[in-house]
């Protein structure tokens, strides 16, 4: 393994009720980059998130985060792993029945022995760093969706984590909030040096943030490259993909018999 | 074609058996590792002591409205059968021993189970919907021994407590109905109630009740929700089955505890 690369994916394949989600994937991952995983709803994304988190072991194939084989940790070195690992997960899953300021100190008082005085400072910190420390003595019912996933990002980064994944950050929210977030991923990730893997269809916010790409289609890998090469990209896929264009390899309808068929307006 | 629908109907049975043995497997797994994941329940009480104040506090008003209620049933029930005997004076032993040994720990379970019960499903139902759960796990926190075992010794520390007040506030109810309303004979009310009540025997078998209660509500609460799909749908349906199989459990085990306890008596 190359020690610049922080994650390496090599031939994974992943299946799920005897179903192929992901066919042969290979990734690179360099320390200090932001690199975003692309692809429609349903193409394996989110499944090479968790496999990157453990949250799900590989059929076969290999995924080493920081050198170490993710599928031969037991337990409690799966947990000691991701110590040093963030997650974002798509809606922010904030404890709800915790403060913000809770939230945020729930990885410190859980993994530390840290005195209150030094959690209360560091937890400032962060909130200060997404720009909410006035909202510490809030619930999470009380936020906003672009205010909650500020949260869960500084929850995410409250134990300085080598590796930061996020799904889906920009989901469901306002063009303002989707920069503020943008913005903030960025900073946050160069600030702690860490490492970004950024699970995403949001193509424009991305391709503003990111170092690199890597476009998923039905369980492999299309295409990749950095954002300008993304933007030039002939390919059709990605070519539909970037500019969100209706006709292209990727049909609006769903496979199926035929309308007309179905409309009985066609013999069987 | 009917040898087709018998085996149809055959696999269909087959099917439905070895799913309910798979699920019985895995909730006693869960249970299992509950238990091994309980030290953090009392090495920071503090998670349990909340849980306590939600599962039990919480639930003292239905109890103590409902053990009034029993406890008044009970007492103009008892004399209306109990004079025909001549009898009124037994009136205190019959509400307590009913209470103590039956009513209390029964009907205490049976109100746990759906005012606590199912607010347990549906929280944890709804931490795992919203990805509260798998978000605790990426962050290096093992879910059961956060958020399933506090809950689970808050609930077995809770039920004989509230069994316990369920039981003497029916015999209040009791003494409201037989002796204050009816006129029952105070000092013999309560002298009966005390020869008849034996500690070891009657409270200590209902308190004994009450602790096998509370792990059997408190454990299917927990691994319903659990186990609850993360839909709407899911938790709602989890819900529901809390409260049905901990119903149906209580009663059950209440049956098989009382063959054991009272036999000979």
């Amino acid at each position: 393994m190359s020690a610049e690369n922080l994650v390496e994916i090599s031939d994974l394949n992943f299946t799920y009720d005897k179903r192929p989600i992901l066919k042969g994937i290979n990734m690179r991952i360099p320390r200090g980059k932001i690199v975003a995983i692309m692809g429609l709803s349903g193409c394996g994304k989110t499944t090479t998130l968790r496999l990157i988190g453990g949250a799900l072991k590989a059929t076969t194939g290999s995924i080493k985060v920081a050198g170490q084989e993710m599928s031969d940790l037991d337990q409690d070195g799966l947990y000691r792993m991701r110590r040093k690992m963030g997650m974002l997960f798509q809606f922010g899953a904030l404890f709800t029945d915790l403060s913000v300021y809770e939230n945020v100190a729930f990885q410190m008082r859980e993994h530390t022995d840290l005195p209150e005085s030094m959690v209360r400072d560091l937890v400032m910190m962060k909130l200060h760093a997404v720009g909410l420390v006035g909202a510490h003595n809030l619930m999470p019912s009380e936020l906003s969706g672009g205010m909650a996933r500020r949260v869960a990002l500084a929850r995410a980064i409250s134990l300085d984590p080598m590796l930061i994944m996020y799904d889906e950050p920009f989901a469901g929210l306002d063009p303002i909030s989707l920069s503020v977030i943008g913005n903030l991923l960025r900073r946050l990730n160069d600030a702690l040096g860490a490492t970004t893997v950024l699970v995403t269809h949001d193509i424009q916010e991305s391709l503003k943030i990111v170092d690199y790409i890597y476009f998923m289609s039905d369980g492999v890998v299309v295409a990749e490259g950095t954002a300008d090469e993304i933007k030039a990209s002939n390919l059709p896929f990605v070519h539909q993909f970037v500019w969100g264009e209706i006709d292209g390899p990727m049909t609006f309808h769903y496979p199926g018999a035929p309308y007309r068929k179905d409309l009985m307006l066609e013999a069987s | 074609m009917p040898h087709r629908k018998i085996g149809f109907g055959l696999r269909s049975v087959g099917h439905t058996m070895i799913d309910g043995i798979w699920r019985l497997g895995y909730a006693s797994r869960f249970f299992f590792v509950t238990l091994i994941s309980s030290g953090a329940s009392f090495r920071r009480i503090h998670l349990t002591i909340r849980e306590i104040y939600f599962s039990g506090v919480m639930s003292l008003i239905i109890i103590i409205v409902s053990g009034l209620f029993v406890g008044m049933v009970l007492g103009l029930q008892g004399y209306e059968t109990l004079q025909k005997y001549g009898s009124e004076s037994a009136l205190g032993s019959l509400v307590a021993l009913s209470l103590v040994r039956e009513l209390g720990p029964v009907l205490a379970a049976l109100l746990f189970a759906s005012r606590a019960g199912s607010a347990i499903t549906a929280e944890i139902g709804l931490m795992k919907a919203t990805e509260q759960i798998s978000a605790m796990e990426m962050m290096a926190v093992d879910p059961i021994a956060r958020v399933v075992a506090p809950r689970f010794w808050a609930g077995v520390i809770s039920m004989p407590l509230l069994a316990a007040m369920f039981s003497a506030i029916g015999v209040f109810g009791g003494y409201l109905v037989g002796v204050v309303l009816i006129g029952v004979d105070e000092g013999s009310f309560w002298s009966q109630m005390q020869a008849a009540v034996d500690f070891r025997q009657d409270i200590v078998n209902g308190v004994i009740k009450s602790v096998v209660f509370g792990v059997a509500v408190t454990a299917i609460a927990l691994f319903e929700g659990y186990d609850a799909p993360p839909t709407a749908e899911g938790v709602s349906h989890a819900t529901t089955r809390t409260v049905v199989t901990s119903a149906l459990a209580v009663l059950a085990l209440d049956f098989i505890l009382t063959a054991f306890m009272f036999r000979g008596v």
